[in-house]
């Protein structure tokens, strides 16, 4: 059953009649038929038009919903042979970070990404995605495990951004992040990262300072929350879907900044909606970006990451 | 603002008066009343708490860099790509803080010597849009670190900074890979870094360059932080410790060298480019 977003009321409505009509109709009624074809037509119209003009703000709905696939589920539906690799040898074991060895297509690849969760108990075990200096100390370990076995990096971000706790600011989560961010600029082996749900702030860009970075359709990316900038900029908590515009949080937008280089379309009405779909068009999308950087030179891996980043705000 | 105020900054012959409310200040840490003129020659530290004010970039200068310094030029970046506007447009808040700054953005950098070491060095600036970070400071922040590997000396960077500016949204995260960047190419050819956090460095700028250096030295009582501390307490729901985020306590949990004076800063700094000149390693 899938949760309907607020913006989603009317196609909600449709869906919830046609459950009705098929309560009452035992199949023999053409009529009743013939109208739940009818609305059913009407509701898939209604839901690709919807999604083929959705707002800043609605698309950031979109990237949080409860039901949107995370890292856990691209790891069962795009890639194969999993074997997951846990903490960071200083401190500990941080789920809201989840790295390993797999292999996207037979290709083989370290994974690393976070994860939110799908329930209230998964949620707290991951920390609703928002990672430790541990989880960014992990990442750090396996990217350096990548480059020494000449494997290519794959991350997935989904985060609303790095845990704000007095925890983690004792044990130096600007640090943490700082040298996330170093680590990826120091491979010697191509990286690929995908937004595919939040890319929140600092916490995004530690594990996504890429040689090529895709969106998923309806993924976000942004320097602080709507929420943030809104009750600090507007000095309101109301004006987040302003906000939302103003920042420029998009892939349609981030494609035009240059700020990533490929969007990944999602099915209609978004990657809930047939993660397995979803997850076929990332590992896609993934695996061309790996395969344009294959048997380049380690320098100019490393080379082309530096220039793109250098070039942003460069005039 | 009282009525009084009001009035009294309406009639211009009385708000030009020349007897300034700032001939006398109050220390904001313990509240002793301070010759404002005798606070400054103290370089902004209070005399009686030792609570270290912001200083402007100038004054920084002044501090660290033997006389005869070149201040560079701040490199030009695109203005306004987004189109930002919140409450005020985004080239407005640049231009009012233009009015009231030298520098035509928060980081400037000054080519020079420390007690006779060759350094750059990078001053952000508070004031000046709560020295946050876009486009303008990560270019900078480069430009900085290109010309010290020109010149074969460190880069020293003094942090101040809200964060990352918002008013160019994803374009100012992107400062945190691109800054790091710049720190890279500077340890590649064997060269210095030296940070020194002052009041306040937090979010995107402490997350990037402000925690790389090969020396982290922090300014008495600055805030240094990740997360916001009103974040925090949201979230956590609980008080914060005592003395939480400030350079004794980072120090404390090993996340910096050393707390220095405001007035021993610029001997520890020649003392340290003393012992990390570049060497040539055969």
């Amino acid at each position: 059953m899938i949760s309907f977003l607020d913006f989603e009321k009317p196609i909600a409505e449709l869906e919830a009649r046609i459950v009705e009509l098929r309560a009452t109709a035992d199949g023999s009624d053409l009529d009743i038929e013939a109208e739940i074809q009818k609305l059913e037509k009407k509701s898939a119209g209604m839901l690709a038009a919807t999604y083929a003009r959705l707002s800043p703000w609605q698309k950031t709905q979109v990237a949080r919903h409860p039901q949107r696939p995370h890292f856990v589920d691209y790891i069962r539906l795009a890639f194969t042979d999993f074997v997951p690799l846990g903490g960071d040898r200083l401190y500990g074991e941080d789920a809201a970070i989840i790295g390993g060895l797999a292999k996207l297509d037979g290709r083989k690849v370290m994974v690393i990404g976070h994860e939110k969760g799908h329930d209230t108990a998964s949620r707290i075990k991951h920390n609703f995605g928002m990672a430790k200096p541990e989880g960014y100390r992990k990442a750090i370990r396996l990217m350096e495990m990548a480059s020494k076995f000449g494997l290519p990096v794959v991350t997935l971000v989904d985060t609303a951004g790095a845990f704000p706790g007095v925890e983690a600011e004792e044990r130096g989560q600007a640090e943490a992040i700082a040298r996330s961010t170093e680590a990826c600029l120091a491979l010697k082996v191509p990286m690929v990262a995908a937004i595919v749900g939040e890319g929140g702030s600092g916490g995004a860009v530690a594990i996504a300072s890429a040689n090529k970075v895709l969106m998923l359709e309806h993924a976000v990316y942004s320097v602080i929350s709507p929420e943030g900038a809104s009750s600090i900029l507007w000095r309101t908590p109301d004006k987040a879907a302003d906000a939302a515009t103003a920042m420029k949080v998009t892939a349609q937008d981030l494609l035009d900044l240059a700020v990533i280089d490929g969007i990944v379309p999602e099915p209609t009405g978004g990657a809930h909606r047939d993660p397995a779909r979803t997850a076929r068009a990332l590992a896609d999308a993934l695996g061309r970006e790996l395969a344009g950087l294959e048997g380049v030179a380690p320098a100019d891996i490393l080379r082309q990451r530096e220039e793109r980043f250098l070039a942003i705000g460069a005039l | 603002m009282s009525w009084l105020s009001k009035v009294r900054n309406s009639l211009s012959s009385l708000a030009k008066r020349d007897t300034p409310d700032n001939l006398w200040m109050k220390c904001p840490s313990c509240g002793e009343m301070l010759f404002a003129k005798d606070f400054e020659a103290n370089l902004s530290v209070c005399p009686h708490c030792q609570h270290h004010g912001r200083i402007a970039t100038q004054a920084r200068f002044d501090l660290l860099l033997d006389p005869g310094y070149a201040i560079l030029a701040t490199p030009r970046v695109p203005e306004n790509p987004l189109n930002f506007r919140d409450t005020k447009k985004y080239p407005d808040r640049l231009k009012a803080a233009r009015a009231a700054n030298p520098y035509p953005d928060a980081l400037t950098n000054a080519f020079g010597t420390v007690d006779g070491c060759k350094a750059v060095l990078g001053v952000q600036d508070f004031r000046f849009m709560g020295g946050s970070m876009g486009m303008a400071v990560g270019e900078a922040f480069v430009a900085g670190v290109e010309r010290a590997i020109a010149e074969s000396c460190a880069y020293v960077i003094c942090t101040a900074a809200g964060g990352a500016r918002m008013q160019e949204g994803i374009l100012s995260l992107m400062q945190m890979p691109k800054t790091t960047v710049a720190t890279r190419r500077l340890a590649a050819a064997g060269l210095p870094y030296i940070v020194v956090l002052t009041d306040p460095t937090t979010g995107g700028v402490t997350a990037s360059y402000a925690m790389l250096g090969d020396v982290q030295i922090a300014e008495p009582g600055a805030l240094i932080g990740f997360a916001g501390q009103r974040v925090i307490q949201d979230t956590i729901r609980e008080k914060l410790p005592d003395g939480f985020q400030r350079a004794e306590y980072l120090h404390a949990h090993g996340m910096v060298d050393m707390v220095v004076h405001r007035k021993d800063l610029k001997t520890t700094l020649a003392t340290l480019l003393g012992y990390l000149e570049r060497k040539e390693v055969a």
